[in-house]
């Protein structure tokens, strides 16, 4: 980027803007400093009660600590994010589930049962807090913080910038999440978000048999039933068997209609047929509302994806239609790399709330087995607009989400490809054929010059050398991301763009 | 006597429509179960009038409603009336837009009452509309809160609906026990109050009506 930061002599407020961003520098580091003032008494109190819990067994104060110690570690990356941008997310595990009574209504904690879940959910609390490797390298930091900052006094003063930015990484190193903590946390959120998934697909299976079970099942046994009387009265009532017959066609015709809304609840036929842009369409034209459709997609996203937003689509419309009032409606869908956002928008009375149980909560249950979130914003008295957002669905694009290696990565993997095979052929292979057939020939073969027994082990080095260049090359693009690498990569062609 | 083409991947329901037919006095030129062959029957065979299933293989999506958009657009007018599980505006509206009538959309269920269906089977060979009354049914309720629709009586909803579906004033005499001048004074009236030409050819009349729901 030419000319970014370098300031023209003949622009005046350059200078100024630069005393500005140097005083707030300085106030940063004065808050910083003033901050370790209320460090050092909790760092004397906390490290007090940390010996008495351990030492001389007084557990109860150990949650107290901890909670201490959180508080003051999470003001920190608040404020570092504040100063420096670097952005420090929390690394706590979840906080552990409630007990659970057992059939007889005691609540266990290991081998002793309890008529209250009070202490269970104590020890539990506890455990979580003595096994959560956040807590101890929250207290690592507390106890190194101070030093480091008086360490970092001279830079602070001569250069603020980056001291501030060295400060910085030094609290992301102990206050950010290992990646164990955020595998950990991926792993409860997957495992909260399957369940979820599969307690609603339970639940529309149960909702579907039962359908089925009191609507066409019990409608086919009329017919049938109906079907055995003509066959009774056939010969001597041919009059009353036709009347009869007439009546099992339109109980036959009935029943067609319920299985017609039965299907439309599983899946409705419009979306199997033409996707989802046609069948929003579709819902759109069957509407008492005008509505207006706007999809822009490359391609169609995967059908679960495609079902869950048709349902959401049709629930929001009709809730607008029947709650709202509304007269006209505008559905828009388009993609924004590979997340799919979905807009409702109607002008109708506006103050929905997804408290009220107004069919939001099942969308947003629907949503949640694709990681999507729903956003609501409905004043009283309209318009209201709903915004849906399902991150990393659309095919075409990589399920990671990273958009291509960093530049050092990309420079890296090129210097490889470029110099490998200096080391692996002429230094490595090559020079070791003229060795072993003693071939008289030197060339640039930089091995062959050295004294006669360093010149097998040089050899054998530098073609390990080289193979260690070439498998970086490929592992660099291929761990940073497989999905990808896996997509594009080929036997020929073993790197990714 | 009609040619008539049939696609139904349905064995059963495929036989019991040629049964079906050929008990009404229709010949059936071909029965074929599949898109790519109701294409090229369609084009090849050009019969008098077609009865396509929309979902055919291989896809097993709208394959017969796309052959029969397919060959309209190189044969205007050639006779279709198309058969679903399910009726949806948007398929009416594609099957109606050329404006060139002879086409037909209706619920499989209506093969139960053989009389209409075949009435509905020759209107459309005779190059009028067999519109389901489901669909109807639907774009009248889209337009319910429309000014000049809500200002109809009862009587000429009634009367706007079997028009809509495609039947002549005599049919509609028939089923709402009306005297045909009766049906004719009502369809005045009702083509009045929307403000459309009145016309008195059935066909045109049908798919002004249809246009002007649709259009809404």
């Amino acid at each position: 980027m030419p000319g970014k930061g370098v300031p023209r002599c003949s622009d005046p407020e350059v200078p100024l803007a630069q005393t500005g961003d140097m005083l707030r520098r300085f106030g940063h580091i004065a808050t910083l400093l003033a901050f370790t003032l209320v460090q050092l008494p909790i760092m004397l109190v906390t490290g007090v009660m940390l010996l008495l819990s351990f030492a001389l067994g007084m557990v109860f104060l150990f949650p107290p600590q901890v909670g201490m110690v959180r508080r003051l570690a999470e003001f920190n990356r608040r404020l570092v994010r504040r100063q420096t941008g670097i952005d420090i997310a929390s690394p706590y595990l979840p906080a552990p589930a409630p007990p659970v009574p057992q059939p007889d209504g005691m609540y266990r904690s290991e081998r002793t049962l309890y008529k209250t879940p009070r202490i269970p959910a104590w020890n539990n609390r506890w455990k979580w807090l003595v096994s959560d490797p956040a807590t101890w390298r929250d207290e690592l930091w507390l106890l190194l913080d101070p030093p480091v900052k008086i360490a970092l006094v001279p830079l602070f003063v001569l250069l603020p910038a980056r001291g501030l930015r060295l400060y910085g990484l030094w609290s992301e190193l102990l206050l950010a999440p290992t990646a164990a903590s955020l595998l950990a946390g991926q792993v409860t959120h997957l495992r909260r978000t399957r369940n979820l998934a599969a307690d609603s697909q339970a639940a529309e299976m149960r909702r579907i048999e039962r359908d089925l079970h009191d609507g066409t099942q019990a409608r086919i046994v009329a017919i049938g039933m109906t079907l055995g009387a003509v066959e009774q009265l056939v010969e001597d009532d041919p009059k009353a068997a036709r009347a009869l017959l007439a009546k099992a066609r339109d109980a036959s015709s009935e029943t067609l209609t319920e299985l017609r809304r039965v299907i439309r609840g599983i899946h409705p036929p419009v979306l199997a047929e033409r996707g989802l842009a046609d069948a929003i369409r579709a819902l759109a034209m069957d509407s008492v509302m005008r509505v207006s459709v706007d999809v822009e997609l490359e391609h169609r996203p995967e059908s679960p994806v495609e079902a869950a937003v048709y349902f959401a689509v049709s629930e929001l419309l009709s809730n607008a239609a029947r709650h709202g009032d509304a007269r006209t409606a505008s559905v828009d869908i388009s993609g924004n790399g590979p997340d799919l956002r979905v807009t409702v928008t109607d002008d109708g009375l506006g103050g929905a709330d997804p408290a009220k149980g107004s069919g939001l909560a099942g969308i947003e249950r629907r949503l949640a087995a694709f990681d999507g979130v729903l956003a609501l914003n409905s004043p009283l008295g309209g318009p209201t607009t709903v915004t849906m957002l399902l991150p990393n669905v659309l095919p075409g694009h990589s399920a990671g989400g990273t958009r291509g290696m960093p530049r050092w990565k990309t420079v890296t993997v090129i210097l490889l490809w470029g110099t490998a095979w200096c080391p692996t052929f002429p230094q490595g292979i090559v020079a070791g054929v003229f060795k072993a057939f003693g071939i008289e020939e030197k060339a640039w073969f930089l091995p062959l010059y050295l004294p006669e027994p360093w010149q097998w082990p040089v050899i054998v080095a530098m073609t390990l050398v080289g193979l260690l260049m070439h498998v970086m090359a490929i592992r660099i693009p291929a761990t940073h991301d497989p999905d990808r690498y896996m997509e594009e990569a080929s036997v020929l062609k073993p790197w990714c763009s | 006597m009609s040619r008539v083409l049939i696609a139904e991947d349905l064995y059963l329901l495929r036989d019991g429509l040629v049964h079906l037919l050929q008990a009404h006095g229709f010949t059936v030129v071909a029965a074929v179960e599949s898109g790519p062959e109701l294409l090229k029957g369609l084009l090849e065979l050009r019969p008098d009038v077609s009865i396509v299933d929309v979902r055919l293989p291989p896809t097993f999506t709208d394959e017969g409603l796309q052959a029969a958009l397919a060959a309209r657009q190189q044969l205007p007018g050639l006779p279709v009336l198309v058969l679903s599980q399910h009726v949806e505006q948007l398929y009416a509206r594609e099957l109606l837009a050329d404006g060139s009538g002879a086409i037909g959309y209706l619920l499989k269920d209506r093969v139960f009452n053989a009389e209409q269906f075949i009435d509905a089977v020759r209107r459309v060979a005779a190059g009028g509309t067999a519109m389901d009354p489901e669909v109807i049914a639907k774009l009248l309720a889209r337009n319910a809160r429309n000014e000049p629709l809500a200002a109809l009586t009862p009587r000429e909803r009634e009367v706007l609906e079997a028009m809509a579906e495609g039947r002549s004033n005599a049919a509609i005499s028939q089923r709402l026990y009306l005297s045909e001048s009766a049906v004719a004074k009502h369809t005045a009236s009702i083509f009045a109050k929307l403000g459309l030409a009145p016309s008195d050819d059935d066909n045109r009349r049908v798919l002004a009506v249809l246009a002007y729901l649709n259009s809404r």
